[in-house]
């Protein structure tokens, strides 16, 4: 296995300079088909490292979404096997996917949170579900929270909350078991220029921990400024992958640029390390 | 422990929410389960008293009050000799009239008669019910020409046809009630299922969270048999509540005037069992009933 890894990665080497850990996704030759004919994905290949952060782009129909969709086995590969941390979790049994998906955060445009709870009830909520004690649900609730700048807030409702900090509460509530691999469907889908700066800033802290973070957008500005790995899908096909793409070459809109000081990307390139040990093994 | 705790407020609070439904799946569980606690009763009852009358089934021959000694001897004889016939016994007037105030409430009515009216007679058991037919036609034959074997013979009475009719009404009426218990259990099954399914519908939100955040399948199950659980345990409990009310001030004052209901005591089981039986039952259907519809309706 390792040693196919390592000739793996020399295969990808121009696209992955740091992909020095194994791939926590690794997708061979991936095909999905829908019921009906329609193919969503057309024999993609794919391998994110432990620790990256990357971009997933492309126009609305791609299969974007159906791809995140079949990491967290909600759907099945017509063909092909989706790896997550070395394993075919398409030959997972109905009975471990539970198991898979504690290990994945998800992250969607429409927030996905329960209206009658208030913030802190629907962050403990997922820790609750996967049978956490109450000393565990006290003590990372708040810090969850904290760490998405929502620590004032724990007893409003979703309602009482603007779309970005109802975004933040479902980001923390994917993140409170600490995930070592955090998917997000369009998070920004729903919100506005600033508000989106301040959930890819998030995100990109949670990244920097060592959990992996992958975005689904299709929000240009955002990807051409936060000079991180895009990957992008046209028509089920894997059409470009880079390791700090933009959809343009430099951004100059004031957009750009608050984005790029506040993220610390600079124009002259992601060369950040995210050198951090491995967060547990997956799975 | 925490996640009893968890399930039964999830339960609970789904329960609120879906007041109307729960109430009528509740109110269907109570109907059903009255309906049940009657009729188990009265078909023991009737079971018991059918059994009593086919084990005492007999022949009685009716003597006229002027038969001579000799002519009753000679007929106690004459019947022991009809085939199949097990036991004759002779009841004179006065030990008639004796069972009758032993088997009266009210003596009254023995002490205001004036004359003995009941006649002397002859008991006759055959070795099997279903011979007594046979036996009678022997001591006399049925239709208008038919001659008794002797003339001392004033009437033949027998319960062989009270009987049969007494096991063809309790019979339809058996069926009749069963069929009517049987199709209020399913409706209670299905708006138990129904009030599952709608908890399943207002919660989706919840279950697709749960399933995005790794809840295991039972995980996400349990609340809502629990909830099904509670509409069928809230429903028994009342419906046994308002039948230990009819019990004690409907049942128990007329028991003392009746000894038909005061029978089934000795005989049948009593209140506690019932209570049990009917408990579990509710309990049960209403597992069923969101077990089927989970199963159905609830993909995770």
């Amino acid at each position: 296995m390792a040693r196919l890894r390592k000739n793996k990665q020399q295969d990808d080497e121009p696209r992955r300079p740091r992909g020095r850990r194994a791939p926590i996704i690794e997708l061979n030759e991936v095909t999905k088909v829908y019921p009906g004919g329609h193919m969503a994905l057309d024999r993609v290949n794919l391998a994110i490292g432990r620790g990256e952060f990357v971009f997933l782009v492309g126009p609305t129909g791609c299969g974007k979404s159906t791809l995140i969709k079949m990491l967290i086995r909600e759907l099945a590969a017509t063909e092909g096997a989706v790896k997550i941390a070395g394993r075919d979790i398409g030959k997972l049994s109905e009975k471990k996917i539970p198991q898979l998906r504690r290990n994945i955060g998800t992250v969607f445009q429409d927030f996905k949170l329960l209206p009658n709870r208030t913030v802190y009830d629907n962050v403990a909520y997922a820790l609750q579900v996967i049978g956490a004690s109450r000393a565990e649900i006290r003590e990372q609730v708040p810090a969850t929270l904290r760490l998405v700048g929502l620590s004032t807030k724990l007893n409003n409702y979703p309602d009482q909350l603007s779309g970005g900090e109802q975004q933040r509460v479902s980001v923390a509530r994917a993140f409170v078991n600490h995930p070592p691999l955090l998917l997000a469907d369009e998070p920004s889908g729903n919100l506005d220029p600033v508000t989106s700066i301040g959930i890819m800033q998030l995100l990109y802290r949670i990244n920097k921990t060592g959990t992996t973070v992958v975005v689904v957008t299709h929000d240009r500005e955002m990807v051409d400024n936060m000079r991180r790995r895009v990957v992008e899908l046209y028509e089920g096909r894997v059409v470009r992958d880079e390791v700090s793409g933009g959809y343009t070459e430099e951004s100059t809109t004031e957009f750009g640029l608050r984005m790029q000081a506040e993220m610390g990307v600079g124009p002259d390139g992601g060369t950040q390390t995210n050198g951090h040990a491995d967060q547990g093994s997956l799975l | 422990m925490g996640r009893l705790i968890f399930f039964f407020q999830e339960a609970l609070r789904a329960l609120r929410r879906n007041g109307a439904p729960t109430l009528a799946a509740i109110v269907t569980t109570v109907v059903t389960v009255i309906l049940l606690g009657v009729l188990i009763p009265i078909f023991q009852t009737t079971q018991a008293k059918s059994n009593e009358v086919r084990s005492e089934l007999n022949i009685q021959v009716g003597l006229y009050d002027d038969a001579t000694k000799p002519e009753v001897n000679n007929l106690q004889g004459d019947l022991e000799g009809i085939p199949h016939v097990s036991e004759v016994t002779y009841i004179s007037k006065d030990e008639a009239l004796a069972t009758l105030r032993s088997e009266l409430k009210d003596k009254t009515i023995v002490e205001q008669l004036h004359s003995n009216p009941l006649p002397a007679s002859f008991e006759v058991k055959a070795d099997d019910a279903a011979n007594l037919p046979g036996v009678r036609e022997a001591i006399m034959p049925n239709g208008p020409g038919g001659q008794a074997i002797s003339p001392i013979i004033s009437n033949i009475f027998d319960r062989t046809q009270a009987s049969g009719k007494i096991e063809q009404v309790t019979g339809a009426l058996k069926i009749v009630l069963s069929v009517i218990t049987v199709l209020l259990v399913l409706a209670s099954l299905m708006l138990v299922g129904n009030t599952i399914r709608l908890s399943i519908y207002t919660r989706r939100r919840e279950v697709e969270v749960m399933r995005l955040v790794g809840a295991t399948r039972w995980f996400i199950r349990w609340p809502f048999m629990i909830e099904g659980v509670v509409v069928g345990f809230a429903g028994g409990l009342v419906a046994i509540l308002i039948l230990w009310l009819g019990k004690i001030t409907i049942v128990d004052p007329l028991s003392d005037s009746f000894s038909f209901l005061a029978a089934q005591n000795s005989t049948t089981l009593g209140f506690p069992a019932l209570v049990a039986i009917l408990f579990a039952a509710s309990v049960l259907v209403s597992t069923i009933g969101s077990g089927v519809t989970l199963r159905r309706f609830l993909k995770v």
